[in-house]
Formats: structure tokens, sequence, C-alpha cells
């Protein structure tokens, strides 16, 4: 089994690189030239070339992508082009914000969605289970910022619970953060408890329609024992990959929330980026938000794998 | 009344009532829509009267005339991209699966890769060197997009290609594009229409998204993404302007939600959840 | 408790059930069993047998409701207990074993775990008490190793190691009746004796009721007192297991005991002068990876002959045919075809080659593309290879579909409204449409019904009569071997250990293999099993 995990953290890491080439190949090596797509049309050759020769453009591609992805193992994320502040500087704090509102997120959202999704389950067919089903049918299916200014609108504007924008600085103290930033948490939630809900429900279900189970009710357990004993076990696995792919999906969606409510993230920063074409500042967001991706990834295979009974107790 | 020889049930026929009347706002756009999609005709967010049915928007253009427009916009580029994100995945899926280890390997860890990034992360990336405009955003998407529905495409295909009926296809001497075309397309049909309307939501949503970022349709288009941004300071004045585009994009989600649960159900059979105990 | 042996412990009355769309899955179906005695229910697919035993235990799939009768154990009632009643009753008072052991034990847990778990869980021993009489059972059961067995997960066992362990685990309250749902069908025949004799032992030394469930009258002959034959969920047939093999009264049964009768039977006579072989392996050697799943196999057909392969799970016989229509490429000698060697490997051979020599799989279902016609089906073979018009296509498809006993009007529609027999048929005439010199037929019938598979049975063989092919028959099944089979080559572990005219392998002197497979075969009459055992010692 260690030799099973040690191959896939080791896979883990191999993508992790070839994101990186990916990443890289995606902002400069892709036809179409990057110091014109930025000046405009109407630069002229002489400031096209300073401006190429300032981003190091003039050099060949491998080159830059060498440099850039032994300065990022060290930490060094480069230079923002627009305002020449360095980015790991600008970022790290960031980076703190966005990993506490998904974190936040994150401890509403996986207990009760994986709770919730287990009791659908079991429960298949009745009134709770369709309850459940249309609503986070209803919620998967609008879009993020819609759900943002209902809570807004009610929440912040006519009842005055929670403030509309969550700005966050370090001073903060923590039960203050944690109050100025429900509401966006409470989006995130909603966003990613509908989701992981109805996956946790149909993994459960497809435990449920194994013979061992039946055969469980033939022995004359009770409901309970049965779901206890029988049906968690072997449901572990395909819930924590559910709980990681929607970690991973929640990652993504910070980025639209902390636009919606002006939250000092890199997600902010990312879109801010795009939208200044600083290409710096997107290479190293992206690296970012692709690292803990693949990371949640790697990190929920190893676990299924520790779980797997097969593999665990090799014959 | 049934449709594919199947009963809808009442919420499938509410979303597909849904989808015929937003497809139709869409196609007959230029006669339904009262005013014209980029002329001011009102003050800014001039409250619902009989001039105008939902106000007026940020710069006093009339917001149903907007929403009508906005929607051959959204739905249309969403379609688009979708057709054309099936196009490259399920040829790309299916030859994966028939074509052989070598072709396999290659395409998947292709896949693998880009799939390790998240999309909407992948679509800023491009997008920040491309700038927006529809076809980048288009091309850009249904490239993306594609890895998913490969995904699903291959492992559909595989699990038909061992099946006994496709190896006597290739017994017989049958070549490869006939085996995709014949043997696995009809079979791999049912699973992948109600991935057309996922995989449709998904990329709906996702326009919306970018739009709203501000990455995707750019004006002077009416798109509803975009709607809800410009909007969106009206919701700190207690407006509910941002909402109207807001819930057309989520009615369409709904709607075609409905529908793909309904195709889901037919195929589905109770778990051992539900026997007589 | 007093155990009167007559009394009467598990009984039926008028039970009726129905699958949620209204069908009616078991129609008024009543039983009796007393203590000590054993009832076979025999029947073919759908017959209601499975539903029936699960009944019993006040239990329906998914789907499915009880909709009538009384299901009395020891005089109660337990259809108008409560929930939590029935619950008692099942695994203390009634067991199940079920037909695939691999399935049925949680993939999670550890067997003995799994096996102690009813008691504990039913307050009736604690766990020290349980694991006692848990590690009695194994050794009763001929285990291996039954101190550390319960140790182990149930992917760390065989099938039939698996399969005891079940009748541990249904065992472990000390129940008054086991439901036996086709419990040995999964195994191999060398080891269903062994399962067999076991589970008999167990119901005879602990005195219990059983309801043994089995499409195999030979089977249930050896262990069942009484035999009801089922048919489409209703009673065809209730009586003496001696009488039902002997005098059967109904014309079902009738033709049920004289199908398994034939299989008893040497019918064929063994052609004196051979043809030139059509299609040869020489030498041929087979590997998945690294395991050699066929070794040094020579092997020969001629038209007009039927030469079977028969031997258990994993003996290679159906890599020998993956090998020689070139699916598996064979890493040692040749594949000849008319004299002239083939290239190893599918793609390098050509239409003509590929035309002559035609398979026929043992799954109708997946071998039938469920999108097309049968017109399509049937057509395609004669279009790819003999580039005909359309309109000859069509009389093609309509006379093959005359051929093979079907009506004509079946090319326009689809394979899946179709019985599994009819299936088989289609299979047959897509194959026929090629005009082939060999079918290599891999296992045809082991999917179907008794009866249905007699008639594909008696279908090939009049083809051959008339058509003059040749068949490669595969087959685990002695009973067909005997029945339809010029030729034999018995397969052990990827080598052929005996070859040559049916009649010669089934007499003495035997390959020592040979007869341990031939005396595993349940023969038609009661006394069987225990001869067998006896012979063994």
């Amino acid at each position: 089994m260690l030799k099973t995990i040690a191959v896939r953290i080791v896979l883990g890491i191999i993508t992790l690189w070839a994101v990186s080439v990916l990443i890289f190949a995606a902002t400069e090596v892709l036809p179409g030239d990057v110091a014109s797509a930025i000046l405009g049309q109407g630069a002229t050759p002489e400031t096209l070339a300073v401006f190429r020769h300032e981003l190091g453009l003039d050099r060949p591609a491998y080159v830059r992508y060498l440099e850039w992805f032994f300065n990022a193992l060290h930490g060094d994320l480069g230079i923002a082009m627009t305002n020449k502040r360095v980015i790991v500087e600008v970022i790290a704090p960031r980076f703190m914000n966005t990993l506490f509102l998904a974190g936040y997120a994150a401890l509403i959202a996986v207990p009760t969605s994986v709770v919730l999704g287990i009791i659908a389950a079991i429960n298949e067919g009745k009134f709770i289970d369709r309850f459940v089903n249309i609503i986070s049918l209803m919620t998967i299916s609008v879009p993020e910022f819609f759900i943002a200014y209902v809570l807004i609108l009610y929440l912040a504007v006519q009842f005055e619970i929670f403030p509309s924008l969550s700005t966050v600085f370090p001073e903060m103290g923590f039960v203050e953060k944690i109050y100025t930033t429900a509401l966006p948490a409470f989006t995130l939630t909603m966003l990613v408890m509908a989701h992981m809900l109805r996956m946790t429900r149909t993994s459960v279900l497809s435990i449920m329609s194994q013979p061992y189970i039946e055969m469980a009710f033939l022995k004359g357990l009770t409901r309970s024992q049965v779901i206890v004993r029988h049906a968690l076990p072997n449901a572990a696995a395909p819930i924590i990959s559910v709980i990681a792919l929607n970690l991973a999906y929640l990652i993504v969606g910070v980025v639209v929330i902390e636009v919606v409510f002006v939250y000092p993230g890199v997600g902010q920063f990312m879109v801010d980026g795009v939208t200044k074409r600083d290409l710096p500042v997107v290479q190293a967001c992206g690296l970012i938000f692709a690292g803990a991706f693949v990371g949640l990834n790697t990190i929920a295979d190893v676990l299924a794998i520790m779980v797997n009974p097969r593999l665990r107790h090799p014959r | 009344m049934k449709l594919f020889g199947y009963k809808p049930t009442s919420t499938a026929w509410l979303g597909l009532a849904i989808i015929t009347v937003f497809i139709l706002v869409a196609v007959f756009a230029d006669v339904i829509a009262p005013y014209s999609e980029s002329e001011s005709v009102g003050q800014t967010w001039d409250d619902p009267s009989w001039d105008f049915l939902l106000g007026t928007d940020n710069i006093g253009r009339d917001m149903l005339s907007r929403l009508i427009y906005g929607a051959r916009m959204t739905i249309g580029v969403a379609l688009v991209t979708t057709v054309l994100s099936f196009l490259i995945g399920t040829t790309t899926g299916f030859l994966a699966a028939v074509g052989g280890t070598v072709i396999d390997q290659v395409l998947s860890r292709i896949v693998d890769v880009m799939l390790s990034i998240p999309l909407l992360i992948f679509a800023l990336i491009i997008l920040s060197v491309f700038g927006s405009s529809i076809m980048t955003l288009i091309l850009t998407l249904a490239v993306l997009d594609s890895t998913r529905v490969f995904r699903l495409a291959r492992a559909v295909a595989t699990n038909l290609v061992v099946m006994e009926y496709v190896e006597a296809a290739r017994l017989r001497g049958e070549g490869l594009w006939w085996i995709m075309r014949r043997e696995i397309l009809p079979n791999a049909l049912p699973p992948m229409i109600s991935e057309f309307g996922l995989r449709f939501c998904f990329n709906f949503l996702f326009v919306a998204s970018l739009s709203f970022l501000g990455l995707g349709i750019q004006p002077p288009y009416a798109d509803w993404g975009g709607m809800v941004r410009d909007n969106g300071k009206a919701i700190s004045f207690g407006l509910p302007a941002p909402l109207w585009p807001a819930l057309a994009i989520a009615m369409m989600t709904v709607g075609v939600n409905l529908v793909v649960d309904w195709i889901l159900s037919i195929n589905s059979r109770p778990s051992g959840a539900s026997a007589e105990m | 408790m007093t155990r009167d042996l007559n009394e009467t412990i598990l009984k039926l009355t008028d039970l009726r059930v129905e699958a949620l769309s209204g069908a009616v899955l078991v129609d008024n179906v009543s039983l009796e069993l007393k203590r000590g005695e054993v009832m076979g229910l025999i029947g073919e697919s759908g017959a209601g047998k499975s539903t029936i035993g699960l009944a019993s235990m006040v239990y329906a799939r998914a789907g499915c409701r009880i909709t009538g009768g009384k299901v009395e154990i020891q005089g109660e009632d337990v259809r108008t207990l409560d929930a939590e009643g029935r619950r008692e009753r099942r695994g203390q008072r009634i067991a199940y074993i079920a037909q695939s052991a691999a399935a049925s034990f949680n993939p999670a847990h550890r067997l003995m775990d799994q096996v102690t778990e009813m008691p504990i869980s039913h307050g009736l021993m604690t766990e020290a008490e349980a694991q006692a009489w848990a590690l009695e059972l194994f050794r009763a059961l001929d285990l291996p190793n039954p101190d550390t067995f319960g140790d182990r997960y149930p992917h760390q066992v065989s099938g039939g190691q698996l399969q005891r362990a079940m009748a541990a685990m249904a065992m472990s309250c000390r129940p008054d009746i086991l439901v036996l749902d086709e419990p040995t069908t999964a195994l191999d025949v060398t080891t269903q004796i062994e399962v067999l004799a076991l589970l008999k032992k167990l119901i005879r030394d602990y005195n219990m009721a059983a309801l043994y469930i089995s499409h195999d009258l030979a089977v249930v002959a050896q262990v069942a007192d009484r035999v009801m034959v089922l048919r489409h969920g209703k009673m065809v047939e209730v009586g003496e297991t001696g009488q039902i093999l002997l005098e059967p009264h109904m014309d079902y049964t009738k033709a049920l005991v004289a199908e398994r009768k034939a299989a008893d039977k040497l019918a064929m006579a063994t052609t004196t002068t051979r043809e030139k072989p059509v299609l040869e392996g020489l030498d041929v050697t087979g590997i998945y990876g690294t395991f050699k799943a066929v070794k040094h196999v020579s092997i020969a057909v001629a038209r007009g002959e039927t030469v079977a392969v028969v031997g258990e799970s994993g003996s290679g016989k159906s890599s020998l045919a993956r090998l020689l229509v070139g699916l598996l490429p064979c890493v040692t000698g040749e594949v000849k075809l008319h004299g002239e060697v083939l290239p190893p490997s599918l793609k390098n051979r050509d239409r003509d080659t590929l035309r002559k020599v035609q398979l026929i799989y043992q799954q109708p279902d997946v071998a039938l593309n469920p999108r097309q016609t049968i017109g399509e089906i049937i057509g395609r073979p004669v279009e790819f290879y003999f580039n005909r018009s359309p309109a000859e296509v069509k009389a093609r498809v309509a006379e093959l579909l005359r051929l093979v006993g079907l009506p004509e009007d079946y090319a326009g529609r689809l394979s899946t409204a179709l019985s599994g027999g009819q299936k088989q048929r289609i299979c047959i005439a897509r194959a026929l449409a090629a005009e082939p010199d060999i079918i290599i037929c891999d296992e045809p019938t082991s999917a179907l019904d008794q009866l249905v598979a007699d008639e594909i049975l008696k279908l090939l063989k009049q083809l051959q009569d008339t058509l003059g092919v040749g068949y490669l028959f595969i087959t685990h099944d002695l009973g067909i071997v005997r029945r339809i089979a010029h030729r034999t080559a018995v397969m052990l572990q990827g080598e052929i250990i005996a070859q040559g005219p049916t009649a010669d392998i089934f007499a003495p002197p035997f390959h020592p293999y040979t007869e341990k497979l031939l005396s595993s075969v349940p023969e038609m009459r009661t006394d069987w099993l225990d001869e067998v055992l006896a012979k063994r010692g």
C-alpha cells in the first residue's frame, strides 16, 4: 500500500510540474505576440522592442520558463508589470485571506452536506429525499452572484444584519473577521453544499444496491446497523473524493465571490491582473490555484487508497 | 403525451416549457423587445412602470429589452460552445477508447494535465493573453470544456468496446471509423444526451460568470452576466435591478436541469434502500 | 425446546409477490416444511424461485412487494408482525445463503466479524461464545487453518471457501430454517461436489429444515426430500424427489427430466474417417501480461465435425478460442487455415480468412448491438464479405432467419425484445451469414435455460448436417460434450491433458483429472452424491 501511495504522490508532483509548463506555455508561447497584444495596435516598433526587452521576451522561451520555474520554487513569483511590486509580498496576505474564507465555508459545508446526503440516500424516494433533491437542484442551477445579491439585498441592505462589503485587514480580531465575512462564506457554503450533497447521496445509493447490503438486512440487522457497519465503511472512499472534488470547486468559486464582496483575496487579485493584462500576476495566481487543486486531489486519492480494504490487506 | 417513448414528469414539463419560451425569446428578440438594445430611454434605475415593465438599468436603458436581447447572446454563446465542445470531446474520447493503447495514453495524459487546472483559472489565464472577443471566448471554453466531455465519452466507449458485439465487428474486419460510428455512437447517445444538458448548464453559468467578472461578452452587446455586473451597485440602494438578469440565468439553468433530472431518472433503478423490510 | 420431528416449521400459504409495475412474480404458491426436511425449488430463470426464498424471510427486493398470503414460522404469521418482529426472525430463525458469496460479503470487514455479527447483534451470544461457535463451524466446514481463517478479508480467500464461510455465517445463530439460493451454481464442478456434500451434512447434523433453490435437477436430487417445480411464478408440480425424477406427472417436468437425462448418455457416433483439418493450432502459447493462459496446445478441426474443448473456469479454454481467431497473439507455434499459416494478429488477416472462421459467444445479450435491427446485424456480414445489393442482402437475411427457425419479419425488429434463446439464434444466423467453414462456439448455451439450451444444441447439430460446418465447441459441461462432440480435448491449467475421439475420452483408462471431472457431474438419481463420497472415502 505504501508503494501505491508513494506512486500517487510522485504522480501529483509530476502533474504539478506539467501544470507549471502548461501555465507558462499558455501565457508566453501561444501564437500571438504578448507585447503587441498588451501595448495595442498603435505601438511603434521601438516601444515594442523596449517593452520586449524589459519583459525578457527577447530570450528563448525555455530559458524564461526555467528561470520562472526555479524562482517560483524559491518562492519568488516575480514582479508585477503594472505597479512593479513584488508579487509574493502582495499575494501572501491575500492567500491567507482566501484560505480563511474557503476554510470557513468548508467547515460549515462539509459536515452538513455529507450528513444531509446520507440522510437523503437512506430515505430514497421519501419526502425528505425529494425535498432535499429539489432544493439542491435549485441551488446548483443558480449562479453564485445571484445567491450573493439576494443575501446582500435581504441580510445587508434591508435588515442590516451583516455588512455588504467584506473588507478585512490584518489587525482585525477573529470574531469580527468571522462576522464581516459571514455573507461570502454563506454564499460559498450554499454553492458547494448542493453539489456535495447530491454526490454523497449518489455514492451512498450505489453502495446500498450492493448484494452485501441485502445480505446484511437478511441477517436481521437493524437499519441503522446496516448503514453504520456495512454501508458507511464502503462509502468512505467515494465520499472522500466527493469532498476533495468540492473543496477544489470551492477554491474556484472563491474567485467570483471575492469580486462580489470586494474581499481582498487571491481571486480578486487575479481578476484584476487579467483585466490589466499583468501576466506575471496572472501566472502566479494561476500557479497557486492550480497547486491547491492538484494538492487536494492528491490528498483525496491517498486517503481513498488508505481506506480501501483490498489495498490495505493484500492477498 | 409522451416524449422519446417516455412520459415526462410535471417538473420535466415545467423545464421544457421554460427552455422553449427562452429559446423563442432569443430567436424573435427583434420582434418582441419594446426598445432597442443599447439606447438610453429613461433615467438611471427607474422603477418598474407601464413604460418600462422591469424598470431601467444603470444608464437608463430598458431592462426588459436588454433581457430579451441578452437571451440571444448568453444562450447562443453557451450553446455554440457546448456543441463545439461535444464535437471535439466525443471524437477524441471515442478514438482513445477504440484506437489502442498509444493513442489512449497520449490523449488521456494531455487531458489529465489540462484537468488539473481549474477551468475558470485556465480560462482567465488564456483570456488575459488573447482578450475577450466572442470568437476567442467560444473557442477557449469549447476546448477547455471538451476535456470533460472527453472523459465521459472515453469512459462510456471503453465500457462499450468490451462488449462482444464490438469484438464481433472487429473479427469481421470492420474499420475503426465504422466501429465508432455504427457500434459505439448509437449506444453512447443516451448518457451523452443528459451530459449535454449538464455541460450546457455549466457553460451557460460559466459564460455568465466570466461576463460578470468583466472578462466575457463585451459591451455593447447585452448579456445577462454583464447586466448583473453593470447594475451590481443598485443593490446597496435596495434596488433589485441586478436580480432580474440573475433570475433569468437561474431560470434557464433550472429549466435545463429539471429536464436532465428527468432523463437521468428514466434509466436509474431503485436501490436496495427502498426494499420491503 | 422440544424438537418434534413432525412439527411444521415453515408454512407458506397462497404467497403472492408482485412487481411495482404490476407483473406477478409469484402467484399463489403454498408449501410446508417440517423439521429435518429439505425442499428443492426447481425452475428456469424468471420462475420466481429466489423471490419465494426471500419472501419466506418476508423480504422483497426493491421494486417488488409481497401482496398476499401467509408466511408462518412455527405457526406464527411473520407477515403480520411489525418491522422489528420480522427483523428478529431473520438470521435467528431463518437464514439465507446466496449464490454469489463474493458479492454477499462486505469487503470492508474481516470474515470473523461478519460471521459473528448475527448472534451478537441479536443478543444470543457474547463475542467470545460467538467466536468459539464460529471456529467450530469453520472446522465442520473443512475450512483450511480454521483458527486463523476468520482473520482474513473476503477478497483474500477462494470462491469455494467463501461459499463455505457464508454457510458458517448462516449457521451462526443456529437457525431452524436455511434458505439456500443456488449455493453451488457459481462454483466449478469439482468444487461444487465438496460444498454440496458439506451443506447436506450440515443440514442433517443440525436437524434443520431447508429450502434449496436451483436450476439443476440433478443437484437438487442429491439434497432434497421433496421437489417443487416452478414456472412463471406458478407451481407446476410438487412431489417426493424420487417420484419427480422417475415418474413426473406434468409435461413440463417430463421435458426437464428428459433433457437432463439425455446429458448422461453418449449420443454421438464418432466419425471414423476424418477429413483434412481446416483450422489448426500447432503448439500455440498465449499470454496475458505474464500469465500463460494457454501452454503449447495443438488442436485441429475439420469440416463437418465437432471438437469439444472442456475444462473448468480458468483452464484456458476461452483463451484458446481467442488465440485461434487472432484476438490474443500466439507467442509460440502457429495457426493454420486450410494448411496456410495465418498472421498472428487480427489486423493482418484478410477478409476472406476472417470470413471462414466465425465465433458465437456465451452471452447473446452483449453479442448483439441493442441499437441495430436484426436485419442490419445479420445483413452486415453478407454485405461486407460478398458485396451484395440491398435487395439480395434482404433476401439472404430472410433465408438465414428461416434457417435458424425464426420468422422472417424479425428483420425489422431490435434484438432487445427477444428472449435469450432467440438472441442466440440471431448470433448463429450472423455467423452463418459469413458462410464459414468453422464456427467457434464459446459456451453458447451456458447462459440459457435448460430446455432452451437443448433446442440450440439441436439447431447446431442440424445445421452441421445440412451445411457441413465444423464446430470448435468450448464448454464446461460434460453432458453437452457427450451429446454433440465427435472429438474431445480436456484442458487443465492451460494445457490439453487428454485428446481424442469422445468415446475414448469417456471410457477407461481415464486421465486422473478427467476421471475426477467425470465423477463430479451430478447424475439424475438421489443416491449419486452418497455413492461418490463413499467411493472417494
